[in-house]
């Protein structure tokens, strides 16, 4: 945990994206999680991935709820608004703001026990509802400020620091998101860089509620032997079955893959995913056969990665289903949502 | 044709209850019955008394007839129809002295309608449903309308004006008027032939209602939330709340919708609990759309950590609490003024909250507008305290009015321009030294971007543990509170300049206490009459009470809870006060009211004499 404040000191060569920004203008506050955090790395990968996609800060909105996994919104992108809600609540607040101006792109940020213990009836309904957002939740099986007590995705067997053993059965983010009928379903690692910024953005870019489950050690109180979220064991049982590249619009596709291993993804705003299927049987768009495949990994203990399953086809968000018009809801001209008073005179005659 | 008993004439000043089952279609022929009174130029009241139930159940509808236009009950019934032979004895029980009863005479039940003081009417409505109608739920529906036809016999309702509201009523559907209409007039020829008609209670054509409507107030306020600009709408369905959003999104979907793209310009959105439903309010509020949600009391409980956070984080929002009796689910259709208390102080830690009171339907139109200004102007949660009396009943109100000219106030929300003007942007500082400091909204300057939360936070808006630097924003909240007490609306007081009695009361008590001053005024007791409007209360509020002696305080709970917010939040000594509570569940009315008064007045009299000897 540090108390210092970051430098402003930027080196003049610092590479820039296509605003003329650095990937310095993307970060945030220190953080003051511990060293080697795995959220941190994660909030690493949050920056990277929003300057890639030359993202004007402001044009972002970050919500989180209340745990370590909440508290790093502070440490990426300064330039935008955040909110740090209560516990187990942001998705209902990222609905809000989402419907009142659909034309920023939210990220939400939470964590297991916000996410699968307090906050799941939120969480499920978020899905359900599909809030056009990115939702990550940042999963060590444990609460931290807390100090070690299990979370609901603490698998049976694990043990905690104080040697307790777990027999609860887990609540897996990914199977739930698949059963309520989630659009986009991603998990991946802390420690995968290479596999996790090109997620995020595909989520940042996805119409729909987008949900990555990050595996995310926690090294005060969850990696320990005996556990199997820590660094070891995760390393050890992590079985990426899809590799997914983004592909901005801008940009000529000219890397070619073996037919049959790629599914080029066309996303809304032009840009494309491109899904490497890493195992031979997998089909990331088949809700049935992904639920399968899951829950059988889950069952040898290993950790599938990777975009789980995206939907076929374009789910309706929010918006869509509420069939809102285009313009955000906080833009509306008030002059354009009342009849004035000869509209009520008309509208009351009923009542006479 | 029979001769009418000989009781003293009533016109225009009678009470009508109406027993019923509910699920039996009764409460639109009840609603068409007042509303035809209110055509004929007669004022009414209407309450209705129904269960937490779909179907089976017992229900009441209760019209007072009065040409003086009060809108309380007066504690009498004059005329009882008891369509519903569960409750025979308790309606027959009910009956004013020298009053009426009419009953369905298909199954004569001698044994159990036996009251010579009153005159006991039958007709033989099933009867005359099955032999005209075919299809047992057609026969189940029309007995509601055949009554009406009594009625009208009975009463000289005119059966042109009821053909009009039927003709408005099924506008698509003119075959539904003929059956009506048949029904109307199988029941007002049996009761010209067999009936003694008119009764000496009955309708006389009046004036007095031309430049009225008659509403309930979750409808007006629902369309307050359309005027006043609210474009997003989150609840969970509650009693007895859920017409309010209803309302709403019917307005928005006839006002609001592009007839070519079919896109709309408002988001209902039901969630899942109103834990959900408060904090999508929160989240589009703080995204610079007005939003706001409707609920009762169980749903507050649910809201209050969100609630806490709106305070803290200093985001606008706009509740109404259509409040029903508690405690725990209480009575759901059932009305009481219970969460004073509970809505002033919501939430964890230190918090207050700005209420307004609604005393009708028409004040739920202006109010709701108001509440949006003032949770914008104050960033902070706004409570519309609203009950089920006036949300769901229909009440008489002068026409609602709009005024072009008016703006919303959002408050101080920062342009793209101020905050690129300014130096730096710091959250919560109180620049313009009113307790309110300025916000932005998302997506407009980087430069404008902060960090929202309900963890401890200086004035900058940075994350503190410091004592000192979270006291200095504790202290700048309670100075905004004392800020809404010059913005929230000043009470109405009524005074005659000589009495040193004072009556106070909010909400839905009003009606009965207008009624009560009049009836004490008559037996020379003039009392003065502070409505409250809001809360903090207004220096008028502390002055009102400091130049009374004696404050009786009406209001509908068993623990007098707004006599302890004034206790609290006043300089009032408390033994000035004297509460008179009412919390049966059914509207307040005006006799217990003075009956308490009189019975206090009359105690201390005593003690003023015993103490002279």
């Amino acid at each position: 945990m540090s108390f210092i404040n970051k430098p402003k000191v930027r080196h003049p060569d610092l590479p820039q994206n296509e605003l003329g920004l650095t990937r310095r203008d993307y970060e945030g506050a220190m953080s003051t999680l511990c060293a080697g955090c795995g959220h941190d790395s994660v909030t690493s990968s949050i920056t990277q991935a929003i300057w890639e996609l030359s993202l004007r800060p402001e044009q972002l909105v970050k919500l989180s709820g209340i745990g370590c996994s909440s508290k790093t919104t502070a440490y990426f992108a300064s330039g935008a608004h955040g909110f740090n809600g209560v516990h187990g609540r942001m998705p209902s607040i990222a609905a809000g703001a989402n419907a009142a101006n659909r034309n920023l792109y939210y990220i939400g940020v939470s964590g297991d026990g916000d996410s699968l213990s307090i906050g799941f009836g939120q969480f499920a309904h978020a899905i359900r509802r599909n809030v056009n957002m990115l939702y990550i939740c940042e999963n060590n099986g444990v609460y931290g400020l807390t100090k070690g007590q299990f979370s609901a995705s603490a698998d049976i067997g694990t043990r905690s620091k104080k040697g307790e053993e777990n027999r609860q059965a887990p609540v897996d983010p990914c199977l739930a998101a698949l059963s309520l009928g989630g659009s986009f379903i991603a998990r991946s690692f802390s420690g995968d860089r290479e596999q996790l910024v090109p997620l995020i953005k595909a989520g940042l870019m996805h119409r729909g509620f987008a949900m990555i489950d990050v595996i995310s050690p926690c090294v005060t109180f969850n990696d320990h032997v005996g556990s199997t979220k820590s660094y070891e064991f995760t390393r050890e049982h992590y079985h990426e079955a899809v590799h997914t590249d983004y592909i901005p619009s801008r940009t000529e596709i000219t890397a070619s893959y073996g037919a049959g291993e790629v599914v080029p993804v066309q996303l809304h705003d032009g840009s494309q995913l491109r899904l490497r299927k890493l195992d031979r049987d997998y089909d990331p768009n088949h809700r049935g056969k992904a639920f399968e495949y899951l829950r059988t990994k889950l069952r040898q203990g290993e950790h599938v990665t990777g975009l789980i399953f995206l939907a076929p086809g374009h789910d309706p968000d929010m918006h869509e289903m509420l069939r809102t018009t285009d313009v955000p809801l906080n833009q509306v001209p008030y002059e354009q949502l009342h009849p004035g008073a000869a509209g009520l005179a008309s509208l009351l005659k009923r009542y006479a | 044709m029979a001769q009418p008993p000989a009781t003293q004439d009533r016109v225009n000043d009678f009470v009508i209850k109406l027993a019923n089952v509910n699920g039996t279609g009764s409460a639109s022929a009840n609603t068409m019955l007042m509303k035809s009174i209110f055509r004929m130029g007669v004022p009414v009241m209407g309450k209705n008394y129904f269960p937490s139930n779909i179907q089976g159940l017992p229900t009441w509808y209760e019209i007072r007839v009065t040409k003086d236009a009060y809108v309380a009950r007066s504690g009498r019934i004059d005329l009882m129809v008891a369509m519903n032979a569960e409750t025979y004895q308790k309606d027959v029980r009910e009956v004013s002295p020298g009053g009426f009863l009419i009953y369905d005479s298909t199954w004569p039940r001698a044994a159990v309608l036996v009251r010579d003081d009153i005159t006991i009417l039958g007709a033989p409505l099933a009867r005359l449903c099955n032999e005209n109608f075919v299809g047992v739920r057609n026969r189940i529906l029309m007995k509601n309308v055949v009554y009406l036809g009594l009625l009208a016999a009975l009463l000289e309702i005119d059966v042109e004006v009821i053909r009009q509201l039927l003709n408005e009523s099924f506008a698509k559907k003119p075959a539904l008027v003929e059956a009506n209409m048949k029904a109307v007039q199988l029941g007002h020829d049996y009761a010209r032939q067999h009936l003694p008609c008119p009764l000496p209670l009955r309708i006389q054509r009046m004036d007095k209602t031309r430049g009225h409507v008659m509403i309930d107030g979750n409808t007006a306020a629902g369309l307050g939330a359309v005027y006043a600009g609210a474009t997003v709408g989150p609840w969970y369905p509650i009693t007895p709340s859920t017409s309010l959003m209803d309302a709403f999104k019917s307005f928005c979907s006839k006002l609001r919708v592009d007839p070519e793209t079919g896109a709309g310009r408002y988001a209902v959105i039901q969630a899942e609990d109103e834990l959900a439903a408060i904090g999508m309010v929160l989240g589009a509020n703080w995204n610079g759309a007005r939003a706001f949600t409707a609920t009762s009391g169980p749903g507050i409980s649910l809201m209050s950590e969100f609630i806490g956070l709106a305070y803290y984080a200093e985001i606008p929002a706009v509740i109404v609490d259509v409040q029903r009796v508690g405690p725990s689910t209480g009575m759901p259709t059932r009305t009481q003024q219970c969460d004073i208390l509970m809505c002033a102080y919501a939430s964890h830690g230190d918090t207050k909250h700005v209420l307004l009171f609604p005393s009708n339907p028409e004040e739920c139109f202006y109010m709701m507008v108001q509440a949006f200004d003032l949770a914008e102007r104050l960033q902070t949660p706004v409570f519309l305290m609203s009950d089920l009396d006036i949300g769901m009943n229909d009440w008489m109100c002068p026409e609602l009015k709009w005024d072009d000219a008016y703006r919303p106030d959002r408050g101080k929300v920062l342009t793209r321009e101020e905050i690129e003007a300014l130096p730096r942007f710091h959250r919560y500082l109180d620049k313009d030294d009113d307790g309110i400091p300025a916000r932005t909204l998302p997506g407009v300057s980087p430069k404008g971007a902060y960090f929202t939360r309900g963890s401890g936070h200086n004035q900058y808006g940075g994350y503190t543990e410091d004592s000192a630097e979270y006291q200095v924003v504790m202290e700048r909240l309670l100075r905004k509170f004392r800020q809404a007490k010059t913005l929230v609306p000043a009470p109405v007081i009524e005074a005659t300049g000589t009495s040193d009695i004072g009556l106070v009361a909010i909400g839905s008590s009003r009606g009965a206490v207008n009624e009560a001053r009049d009836i004490l005024a008559r037996r020379g007791i003039p009392i003065d009459y502070m409505r409250i409007k809001a809360f903090p209360f207004t220096k008028d509020v502390e002055a009102f009470m400091a130049s009374h002696d004696k404050i009786f305080v009406v209001e509908q709970n068993r623990d007098a809870q707004l006599k302890s917010l004034l206790t609290l939040e006043t300089d009032v000594p408390k033994s000035k006060l004297h509460s008179i509570l009412h919390y049966s569940g059914l509207p307040m009315t005006s006799k217990e009211i003075v009956e308490a008064v009189l019975a206090e007045l009359g105690d201390a009299r005593r003690a003023q004499v015993a103490a002279a000897t």
